[in-house]
């Protein structure tokens, strides 16, 4: 090579990635299954809970909380873990049933611009979920605003960060889009029922409250329930959703395979 | 009967001093199996190259190691001096690649499909003259999954022309097309070439091939079992034309190998065959009987690639549970 321009890695123009983004979003929305299921359902139970009276409550058992304050966390942990385990690995690896990674890896643009893409739009469907189940927490039912609004989104953060590489990692190894959706539904019912989905942990027995705060869901609503009731979160759960989110990284980055 | 090898009469359109394509001894193998053995050519700048063979003779393994997809397991192969091992970013951006079986997102529009791979590159070719040329410039606003099987093919060929590329690889371009539209595309194939463009196509039509192909590679079981024009693969595989008969009293070969029109003169049992073009019975029994001969029992026999092919060997292109 004549010139030291050629040493550099061409790569595609950046706007490709701006191309990209576009198309995944129009497919998000063609196949709106992802967005009525992350925003509809985490709403709507909101929404259910609001308007039970008993769930208004404050309770001893639970630290003088109602339990609709409880599942505001929850519910954010909910839009969170339904997006990250159901809709992230499906696209990925239909993508990769079809023979379309293998096609874009003959094109100047990464395969991971894609995988990018898909974070980029599943994120804002997160941010989008997370903030009106605040606002409409906020201003209907009358929740007080997080104590902590940065520890809240650090916990945010970290939660999504977890659970998209265990996402990854699921698309990583499932061979099929059908086998992927099975792994999903394995990992996600346990985890949401260890987030408190179905009942609060605070009222559940000791070694059950031991190992949902060692699971990433279990451990995100800990974090985010004490952004929003007391002040910054304690590390514990912080330490925990960074430490998912680092092996299980390395483990979709090990394991990922394009075609 | 042996068979002679035999320069080319028909040069490539733009002769450069670099070969676009170098292949040297590929060998590729899947666990036991030898999908590629040993397959050596170059593609000139300009030419279209087309790889012939049956279903699972290593075609589309040829080409995928060429752009980098699969690594062979041995051989050397450059792309316009680029090595796809090493070089494969660069690639990425000089070469255009239709890949059998690629599917795109159901639920996005063809236009929009055309944008995103438009995108990718830096010196991409014009969206509308591409789908006008192709036909598709009516379907530019339908979704991918409500287009025809043929209608996709031609989206795939558009993409694989989209970034302007120096080399299109085109796997079974027209698979799938009604004969119309394959008409259409090998029309754009030309003018493609036209613009300087090496194109390398694989194929198993061999109407396709004798019409577009300045040369072609037959391949079977991993190997090329011949590789020349495909006006001269027919005359090899048994000539343009043959014509088989009886002479009534022996004659010196010479006598009919002088002639313009025969390329070849061999004998089976008592019987002769004469191989060569043009009007080949009338030259041959106007020479004969200028040397006061007769020809009895005359048989003719006129032979395409398929015939060159199945000579070659000892198959058909088309065999049974065949996709298309």
């Amino acid at each position: 090579m004549t010139s030291l321009t050629m040493l550099g890695r061409p790569t595609a123009p950046r706007a490709a990635f701006g191309q990209i983004v576009r198309n995944e979003a129009r497919l998000a929305w063609r196949q709106p299954a992802g967005i009525i299921v992350s925003i509809g359902i985490s709403l709507g139970l909101l929404v259910i809970f609001g308007e039970v009276s008993v769930f208004r409550q404050t309770s001893a058992n639970l630290g003088g909380l109602s339990a609709f304050d409880v599942y505001i966390p929850v519910l954010i942990a909910f839009a969170i873990g339904v997006i990250a385990l159901t809709y992230l690995p499906g696209p990925l690896v239909s993508y990769r049933e079809q023979g379309i990674l293998r096609r874009l890896s003959t094109t100047p643009a990464p395969a991971s611009w894609v995988l990018g893409a898909q974070l980029v739009v599943q994120t804002c469907l997160m941010v989008i979920s997370i903030l009106l189940l605040l606002i409409v927490s906020i201003v209907f039912f009358g929740a007080s605003a997080p104590k902590n609004p940065g520890g809240l989104i650090l916990a945010v953060i970290l939660a999504i960060a977890a659970l998209f590489t265990i996402g990854l990692a699921i698309a990583s190894v499932a061979w099929t889009a059908s086998a992927a959706r099975g792994l999903m539904a394995a990992a996600f019912y346990p985890l949401m029922f260890f987030a408190g989905l179905w009942y609060p942990v605070q009222l559940l027995p000791g070694a059950f409250q031991a190992i949902s705060h060692l699971t990433p869901l279990g451990a995100a609503v800990q974090a985010m329930q004490a952004a929003m009731n007391v002040g910054f979160p304690p590390a514990a759960p912080l330490l925990v959703l960074a430490a998912y989110a680092l092996v299980f990284g390395y483990l979709a980055k090990r394991f990922f395979r394009w075609e | 009967m042996t068979v002679q090898m035999m320069t080319s009469t028909r040069e490539p359109a733009q002769a450069a001093s670099r070969p676009a394509v170098e292949i040297e001894h590929l060998r590729k193998t899947y666990g036991n199996v030898v999908a590629v053995d040993d397959v050596s050519f170059s593609v000139a700048e300009g030419e279209i190259f087309g790889i012939l063979g049956p279903n699972g003779a290593g075609k589309t393994t040829t080409v995928e190691c060429a752009i980098g997809l699969r690594s062979p397991d041995s051989g050397t192969i450059r792309l316009m001096g680029l090595d796809p091992r090493t070089d494969r970013d660069r690639i990425r951006e000089i070469v255009g690649v239709q890949l059998q079986e690629s599917a795109f997102p159901a639920k996005l529009r063809v236009g929009e499909i055309l944008e995103e791979f438009r995108s990718f590159y830096r010196q991409p070719a014009d969206v509308s003259d591409l789908i006008e040329t192709l036909g598709l410039a009516d379907k530019r606003r339908a979704y991918y999954r409500s287009l025809s099987g043929g209608q996709r093919q031609r989206l795939s060929v558009a993409l694989a022309l989209i970034g302007g590329p120096k080399i299109a690889v085109l796997d079974e371009m027209t698979t799938g097309l009604d004969p119309q539209a394959r008409r259409d595309a090998w029309e754009l194939i030309e003018g493609v070439r036209d613009r300087g463009v090496t194109i390398v196509l694989v194929t198993h039509f061999m109407e396709e091939a004798e019409r577009l192909c300045d040369r072609v590679a037959l391949i079977d079981h991993g190997r090329i079992v011949a590789l020349d024009t495909p006006a001269n693969l027919t005359v090899r595989a048994q000539g343009g034309k043959s014509v088989r008969f009886l002479p009534s009293a022996p004659f010196d070969d010479r006598l009919l190998a002088a002639l313009p029109e025969v390329t070849r003169v061999e004998h089976e049992g008592q019987h002769v065959i004469v191989t060569g073009t043009g009007e080949l019975v009338s030259a041959v029994i106007l020479a004969l009987h200028a040397a006061g001969l007769e020809a009895r029992d005359v048989q003719l026999d006129a032979s395409s690639l398929e015939d060159a092919f199945v000579r070659l060997t000892g198959k058909h292109l088309h065999e049974e549970g065949e996709q298309s």
